[in-house]
């Protein structure tokens, strides 16, 4: 995958561009929460599990920093994917 | 960072950022914001964007149809391309008992002295609206398609972008530590980054304030409490307005791209800052939206995520100045609905700062924090 191509698409889900990602970075939005919220990347079906990796690699080109120093966004549950009617059906304790 | 600023706002939610920019749009120099954060981290990000004009009492009816009357070009005026995605697909509030039928009827009496045309649905009209209504028990609704949702995130950067064109200075991850307080006044903010010495605080640290306000030695009557909301997958068009229970205490809407948000409170959460997420939840909103609204129950759940509300005694905001120090506007304690009355809060909070004539003049007296010892509540029956 060539992150130096403009085109190149980062978030399936969303449709997200590493244009497209770059552009929220240099307007000062340089954290992947805040990329998130701005361009959908992440927010998908996938929930980052193809993108995030990516993701932090144009943050770490665009600032010219090593890929550790990014801060890292909040996995939020569920794990997998899971229909609300059988959530509903299940008794509602935490165990 | 700047060491000198005329004023200086904590918080960059959609309210402090607001003010900013609304403070700048008045020739105002020298304003420096805070955020402990980033940019729409807090309630902001985290709210269900509804914008609701539905309310039952004749403030929070100001500030809310004030607030969409902005929205609706309020990205043209902030020069944002992007738009700020807003959308008008109403508001759909399911009635389940008689006394509260007698309440949305007296509602609607009130929001059409507004010029608000809300509509009391009977219940074979209610499928017309949303036809995936559950009509079990169903006695009608109330319904008004000019309520709608839109982005929290391009509203509170389109409103950044305005304000930093116009002079403002943003210092994001930048915490509150304390103040330097001179006869009931704050003279300078201690932050994790250095002094600002300051002629003018704005209080606008959403499930924080009232700890940001302790620290200038003013009790606020407000409590922060978590509040969560999942998401689904995008599935097919299913229904568009908003729709909030009242009897059920939740909220759920179909984005424009599908995917279904849905929240509901927890009578027993405990107060504070906690924002994990909980099980319980889940099962909780499953359960309810899908015995309103049963066609939902096959979309299945992507993220859930929590935030917090900032809740006063009655429920409505808390603006202008506390009597202990005469330099701190508070714009707080929106109890869950702070994003949708952004526009008019922030123009007040700025008007007040200035000196000008208020947009809603009474808020001066019937919004302070002193209506409590007073006894003066502004007493909202139609809060979730």
């Amino acid at each position: 995958m060539n992150l130096k191509d403009d085109n190149t698409i980062v978030c399936r889900c969303a449709d997200v561009t590493v244009g497209e990602i770059k552009e929220i970075i240099r307007k000062g939005y340089t954290t992947l929460d805040e990329i998130k919220r701005l361009t959908r990347a992440g927010m998908g079906q996938c929930q980052g599990k193809t993108c995030r990796n990516l993701l932090l690699q144009v943050i770490a080109n665009e600032l010219h920093v090593p890929v550790t120093e990014i801060e890292l966004s909040r996995l939020r549950p569920p794990s997998v994917t899971i229909p609300l009617e059988l959530l509903a059906k299940e008794d509602g304790n935490e165990e | 960072m700047k060491n000198k600023a005329s004023v200086v706002i904590i918080g960059g939610g959609v309210i402090g950022v607001a003010t900013a920019y609304e403070l700048a749009l008045r020739g105002v120099k020298d304003i420096v914001l805070v955020e402990k954060n980033t940019l729409f981290s807090g309630a902001t990000a985290r709210c269900g964007a509804g914008v609701r004009q539905q309310w039952g009492t004749e403030m929070n009816l100001r500030l809310s149809i004030g607030s969409v009357k902005r929205y609706e070009t309020l990205a043209e005026e902030l020069e944002y391309p992007h738009g700020i995605e807003f959308s008008q697909t109403g508001y759909f509030m399911p009635v389940y008992s008689e006394k509260q039928q007698q309440q949305f009827e007296k509602n609607i009496i009130l929001q059409r002295k507004f010029g608000l045309d809300v509509q009391y649905l009977q219940p074979n009209e209610c499928r017309s609206v949303v036809p995936i209504v559950s009509l079990d028990g169903l006695m009608g609704a109330a319904y008004y398609d000019k309520d709608g949702y839109l982005s929290p995130f391009h509203t509170t950067a389109a409103y950044a972008g305005a304000a930093i064109r116009k002079g403002v200075t943003i210092e994001k991850r930048t915490e509150v530590l304390g103040f330097v307080m001179e006869n009931e006044r704050i003279v300078c903010v201690k932050t994790s980054k250095g002094d600002i010495f300051c002629d003018t605080v704005v209080n606008a640290a959403g499930g924080w304030s009232q700890e940001i306000a302790k620290m200038a030695g003013v009790h606020l009557p407000l409590i922060s409490e978590r509040h969560q909301i999942l998401v689904t997958e995008p599935i097919e068009r299913l229904f568009r307005p908003m729709v909030m229970s009242f009897t059920h205490g939740f909220y759920t809407q179909q984005e424009p791209n599908g995917p279904i948000l849905m929240g509901v409170g927890d009578p027993n959460e405990p107060k504070g800052t906690n924002m994990d997420h909980s099980y319980h939840f889940l099962h909780t909103v499953a359960s309810l939206v899908t015995s309103v609204l049963p066609a939902v129950g096959k979309a299945r759940v992507v993220r859930q995520w929590s935030g917090l509300y900032n809740i006063s005694p009655d429920k409505a905001p808390i603006l202008g100045l506390p009597n202990e120090v005469n330099n701190m506007f508070l714009a707080v304690g929106f109890s869950g609905h702070g994003f949708m009355v952004a526009p008019m809060v922030s123009e007040i909070t700025a008007q007040m700062i200035t000196g000008e004539e208020l947009s809603i003049p009474e808020a001066r007296y019937k919004l302070d924090v002193g209506r409590y010892d007073r006894g003066e509540l502004i007493v909202e029956p139609s809060v979730v």
